[in-house]
């Protein structure tokens, strides 16, 4: 079992959208709240298989996307001090803040690694002996492991550590989706952040809010058992929590994860680019922890932040516009020279759109 | 005392910068044909050449299947191979920092006569430069070379005409994987080795074989960013079937691990090649039957447009544009 050509089949992908088809159920807006599902429905050419049956449209699943403006500045202004080497996934490197991006920040002098895990981040701490800010942006799928290097860092004595915590968990951000003016009949799940934190975390969406939900493996073939499963249950009025992603997520989901992430951090509320302020809906550290916090570490000034003028990522991200009705989209802002979060993020649904579809 | 390091008298020009050069380089280059010592080489040249230049930071120096020498060579040669030249004469220039192992030095220009011997190419001219330590990263290697047309018009990007048919080697994203699999960092094992190779005799075999209209080598930008030069320059639209694209395993896991296209993924030992459609059988048998292009097939078409644009046709049968990527996907890949 590889893992990636049984899920790719073309004949049962044909299949499975002629079954879809055949359903007589029409007219069903879903929305993925994942930036892989994004990608992969692009990249795939799911929304072709799909159309006049369904619209999948794209929600606020993208972490870098979803990012404020103003804390990409901050870790910005935390970079121009001059022992300070900033350390971050990939595809925060290229995200415009208000001034300026890491990227143009590297070319003018500022310290900016790359780095895959943030357990590398700490060993570039341990190394260079300088102090070594992390970027830790990402939802349930990754604060675990943020959670663990800074535990790595602690045991090892390592004190020029610290992480600038931008961290966001879903449920709530899904609730202030479900309970907008957005018409949403179907979620489709993120698969990565449902290993981690179980079906059982998002109960409240059908009883509460009726919507149907399906937790999606990342496959066309995942994608597309996802929506035929939610057809099902919308046909059916009977809205409930099914997991497609058998092979990787459980009822109870990851204990250990969920632990380990409850002794480093608890909720906050926090701000969504697009979405605004949800309560309860971000990660801060625990005052035990506090330690490791950067903007307590290093005082900067604080930025004055502004959202760049005409750029409509907010309502891309909250489902509300489509790319293509942003009238920066492919003109001024573009993948090599972007404006927006949308557009520059690996994830991102304006870079999807232009991409793979324009 | 025999130098183990660069030193920055190694480049000042005087009797240990001679030393260095007859040491490491004249001693290796001279037997690829050439005789070396002076400022700058006569070419017998007679009717047009194609000529091109190339330089290399690839981090690290060396790397599965290859290493920066061979790279340098190669290239250099490729270039050269897609305009439809034969390379003939190289020049190799040099940037060390100080502190670098002569033996590493030494390493590399093996490597280098190596390859050239396998190309068929002579390095004739060259030069050498020492920056203090920390201004260069171990060492940067710049090539120029000039080749041979082989008819009397070059091959460019610009002729892919409606209705032709567009061939590759062999399998894509082997050279930035391998590159990748030893970048600090990244723990992944694998067997992927640098498909980094000169492509002058598979080139030459297309072009004897059949009407070539364009050819490119997919480098850094990987496949995407050859085609999209393709359809620019020569004003179509390039459709290629996934099923059809050349991918080993291995490469393909990597990928989808690491969040790769790869169709972005830099190449160095591949050609892209467009062919008139009635002539395709008998350039793909002509490539087939050249070194390093036992792998070759036929991967897509040329359509009239729109101008400009690439396609994927997916294993399902749905369509999507394949786009260039989008700033650097790895650092000092090549």
């Amino acid at each position: 079992m590889k893992y990636v050509d049984e899920y790719r089949q073309p004949e049962a992908l044909r299949a499975l959208a002629q079954t879809i088809r055949k359903m007589g159920v029409s007219g069903a807006r879903l929305m993925e709240v994942c930036g892989t599902h994004t990608m992969a429905a692009a990249r795939f050419g799911l929304h072709d298989l799909l159309a006049g049956v369904v619209r999948l449209s794209s929600g606020p699943g993208c972490p870098v996307c979803v990012t404020a403006q103003r804390e990409i500045d901050l870790f910005i202004e935390m970079g121009r001090l001059s022992h300070v080497t900033l350390a971050s996934f990939g595809d925060m490197v290229r995200v415009p803040g208000t001034r300026s991006s890491l990227e143009r920040e590297r070319a003018r002098g500022a310290r900016v690694e790359v780095v895959y895990s943030p357990m590398e981040a700490v060993g570039l701490a341990a190394q260079s002996g300088r102090e070594v800010v992390f970027f830790a942006v990402g939802f349930e799928t990754t604060a675990p492991g943020i959670a663990v290097s800074l535990m790595e860092a602690r045991r090892r004595g390592i004190r020029n550590f610290s992480i600038l915590c931008a961290h966001k968990t879903m449920p709530a951000a899904l609730e202030a989706l479900a309970s907008s003016q957005i018409k949403v009949d179907g979620f489709m799940l993120p698969g990565h952040v449902s290993t981690i934190i179980g079906a059982r975390a998002y109960e409240f969406l059908p009883t509460r809010r009726g919507v149907a939900c399906v937790i999606s493996g990342f496959e066309p073939m995942d994608m597309l058992q996802s929506v035929m499963m939610l057809l099902g249950q919308i046909r059916n009025g009977s809205p409930r929590v099914e997991i497609q992603y058998r092979r990787a997520v459980s009822r109870e989901g990851n204990r250990a994860a969920q632990e380990i992430m409850a002794k480093v951090f608890e909720p906050c509320d926090v701000e969504w680019r697009g979405l605004g302020m949800i309560a309860g809906s971000g990660l801060k550290l625990r005052p035990e922890w506090a330690d490791f916090d950067a903007p307590s570490r290093f005082q900067v000034p604080v930025p004055e932040s502004k959202e760049p003028q005409g750029c409509r990522c907010g309502e891309v991200l909250a489902g509300t516009a489509e790319p293509w009705e942003c009238e920066l989209f492919g003109q001024a802002c573009t993948p090599e020279d972007p404006v927006g979060a949308c557009m520059v993020s690996s994830e991102g649904t304006c870079a999807a759109w232009h991409r793979y579809r324009r | 005392m025999t130098q183990d390091r660069v030193l920055l008298a190694h480049g000042a020009g005087g009797r240990m910068m001679g030393e260095l050069i007859e040491r490491v380089f004249l001693s290796r280059f001279s037997g690829t044909g050439a005789r070396l010592g002076d400022d700058s080489a006569t070419l017998p040249v007679a009717g047009p050449v194609a000529f091109t230049t190339d330089a290399y930071v690839v981090d690290p120096l060396f790397f599965p299947g290859g290493d920066i020498g061979r790279l340098a060579v190669c290239g250099t040669v490729n270039d050269l191979a897609t305009a439809g030249a034969v390379a003939e004469w190289l020049s190799a220039l040099f940037v060390l920092e100080e502190g670098l192992e002569i033996s590493v030095l030494e390493s590399v220009a093996e490597s280098m006569a190596a390859a050239a011997r396998e190309a068929g190419v002579s390095i004739v001219t060259g030069d050498t430069k020492v920056v203090p330590r920390g201004a260069a990263d171990k060492m940067f290697v710049a090539t120029a070379g000039v080749g041979r047309l082989l008819r009397p018009w070059p091959i460019t990007g610009a002729g892919a005409r409606e209705g032709d048919v567009v061939l590759i080697n062999g399998p894509i994203g082997d050279h930035g994987i391998a590159v990748l699999s030893k970048r600090e960092g990244l723990a992944f094992e694998t067997d992927i080795v640098s498909d980094c190779a000169p492509l002058g005799r598979v080139a030459a075999a297309a072009v004897q074989a059949g009407d070539v209209h364009a050819m490119r080598d997919p480098t850094r930008g990987g496949l995407a960013s050859a085609l999209n030069d393709l359809a620019a320059q020569s004003g179509v639209c390039i459709e290629v079937d996934e099923a059809a694209i050349p991918v080993r395993d291995a490469v393909k896991s990597a990928c989808e691990m690491l969040g790769f296209d790869v169709l972005h993924v830099a190449n160095e030992g591949k050609m892209v090649v467009i062919a008139a459609a009635a002539d395709a059988e008998k350039v793909l048998e002509a490539m087939k039957a050249a070194p390093h292009g036992e792998e070759s097939r036929v991967i897509g078409r040329v359509l009239a447009g729109p101008a400009g644009q690439v396609t994927l046709r997916t294993a399902h049968g749905t369509t999507r544009l394949i786009d260039k990527p989008a700033g650097e996907l790895l650092p000092r890949i090549c």
